[in-house]
């Protein structure tokens, strides 16, 4: 495992397994902190490759983070997501912002392929160093995609882009653990997604702090946004309140802002929508007062043509400024470390197992002892575990 | 491999520069290095040569595939390889070319860093294993 010298990134002690004092002595670090987009795009390799010495790498970009926004934008297959995204982040651009972009798409199960085509949708920005795209599929297992990308934000973070914006299909539980990972997260619901609505309310749609339907100049926009918002006022989709509970009931305000976002475009209906859903305030009326402090508003885009992209970003202005007013963003932002902590440490585990039953000879062989009948497997897990449990604990203390 | 051992995939690039609008063969190469077990990113058609350069750059690819019909390829993939250059990143990125490219050019796109030029008859087997044995080790 060597490498041409002249590329400068890596050093030979790096690759040696075991080694300690690899990965921050090459100048990553450094480089990255000094605007190098070649070292910030080979410490997110080192990030998705798990490679030696990357938390060292990652630990010592913490001390640099904390400036970004971080914005998820989620929606299913054929959303707009990308359009959508490549306009923000030219706004973001045309404000003086920098950004950087994470772009996930589902890696093959069984090849471990994938064709991360989120690029070319990307037009708007070609050429400007200053949006820096970074395309990445679900390689591991157990989590280890959403540590990525959170290691991801923070190299982001730490090269000091403003805004990071991380882009994913809302397909299952690891692409919403991974927007989950975001400030703000904006769900994309396509015209005429009636019964998708219905389909997506139990996945995606209770992580949404801004409704954005795309396409608001096809057919069914309207309907759309009028069942988002019966939806919304209801409260029976998202669970808005579960965790913004404790934080003040500033909730009139934030209505405010939600009209504001809903009159953004010009589909008419939103008051029927309004007035439709009085019928159900009484059963969750106080309980929605005192514990829905931030209700999504709905902003209608055609990204395609950049409309309702700066209504766009005032709603994710306001939700920032929400998430700062209310503590939610202290909330958050424990809520993830906590999350980190647990991801990694799972991970590690993981890997530790793996090594452990390597050196019991392999699954395979274990598993074929006890096909034998000469063991069990509650046996084999104690004696493999043993190790693993001191270790842990090892682990758990150099977390620290 | 190496490569799967510690979670790594390898990472290409394919692109079309250029005018061309013809891009079956990158479609093809892309899906093939898909099912290899690659991770592909695919940046459609007509690019820019800094569109490239940006890509491969950011996305810290080892392997970019230009595919190219046109016959600019002499003025296109320089322009290309002094863009990597400038980003640190010619010296351990894999470039290959595929397309159609006559035999008075290989020599001198081969001496601006193109590793291997794949005609029009190669084999996606053959260039999967040239990938497999070529990419980078980083």
């Amino acid at each position: 495992m060597s490498d041409e010298p002249a590329a400068g990134a890596t050093t030979a002690g790096d690759d040696a397994p075991g080694s300690k004092t690899e990965s921050t002595d090459d100048g990553l670090v450094d480089r990255l902190l000094a605007g190098d987009h070649r070292a910030l795009a080979r410490t997110i390799s080192r990030i998705e490759n798990r490679r030696q010495g990357y938390r060292e790498l990652v630990s010592d970009l913490y001390d640099h983070t904390g400036t970004a926004d971080v914005i998820g934008v989620t929606g299913s297959p054929g959303a707009g997501k990308s359009t959508l995204v490549d306009k923000l982040a030219e706004t973001y651009r045309e404000r003086g912002e920098t950004v950087g972009v994470i772009a996930i798409d589902p890696s093959s199960p069984f090849t471990g392929g994938a064709v991360l085509g989120d690029r070319i949708r990307m037009a708007s920005t070609v050429g400007d160093m200053d949006v820096f795209v970074r395309s990445m599929s679900a390689r591991g297992t157990l989590g280890g995609l959403s540590t990525a990308t959170t290691d991801a934000v923070t190299a982001m973070d730490a090269f000091g882009k403003d805004k990071v914006i991380i882009e994913t299909v809302g397909a299952g539980q690891n692409e919403i653990d991974i927007v989950r990972t975001a400030d703000t997260v904006a769900v994309l619901v396509p015209p005429g997604s009636g019964d998708a609505v219905q389909t997506l309310k139990a996945g995606i749609l209770e992580i949404a702090d801004v409704f954005v339907v795309n396409k608001a100049d096809r057919d069914g926009a309207d309907r759309t946004v009028q069942e988002l918002m019966e939806m919304i006022e209801l409260g029976e989709g998202p669970s808005f309140g579960a965790s913004a509970g404790h934080h003040g009931p500033d909730a009139s305000g934030h209505h405010g802002t939600d009209a504001g976002g809903h009159d953004v475009g010009d589909a008419d209906g939103h008051n029927g929508a309004h007035d439709e859903p009085e019928r159900q305030e009484p059963v969750d009326g106080d309980a929605s007062d005192a514990t829905r402090s931030w209700q999504p508003p709905i902003v209608e885009t055609v990204a395609t043509e950049s409309r309702g992209i700066d209504e766009l970003l005032d709603a994710f202005a306001d939700h920032r400024t929400y998430l700062v007013d209310s503590g939610e963003r202290e909330t958050r932002s424990h809520r993830r470390h906590a999350e980190e902590i647990r991801t990694l440490l799972r991970e590690d585990l993981h890997e530790l197992l793996e090594g452990e039953l390597d050196r019991h000879g392999g699954v395979d062989g274990l598993a074929e002892a006890v096909q034998r009948g000469e063991t069990d497997p509650y046996t084999i897990a104690d004696d493999v575990l043993d190790p693993v449990e001191r270790c842990l604990s090892d682990l758990d203390a150099s977390i620290e | 491999m190496s490569a799967e051992q510690a979670g790594r995939s390898i990472r290409c690039l394919v692109a079309k520069v250029g005018l061309d609008g013809h891009d079956r063969g990158a479609h093809v190469i892309a899906r093939a290095f898909r099912d290899a077990g690659f991770e592909v990113i695919y940046s459609g058609l007509h690019n820019a040569p800094e569109e490239i350069v940006q890509a491969a750059v950011q996305e810290d690819v080892d392997v970019l595939g230009i595919s190219i019909l046109s016959g600019a390829h002499n003025t296109l993939v320089p322009k290309i390889m002094d863009g990597l250059e400038e980003y640190g990143a010619a010296s351990d990125t894999l470039v290959l070319v595929g397309g159609v490219i006559p035999d008075e050019d290989r020599d001198g796109l081969e001496a601006e860093g193109v590793s291997a030029i794949f005609g029009p008859g190669t084999s996606i087997e053959e260039t999967i294993e040239f990938v497999r044995e070529n990419a980078p080790e980083r």
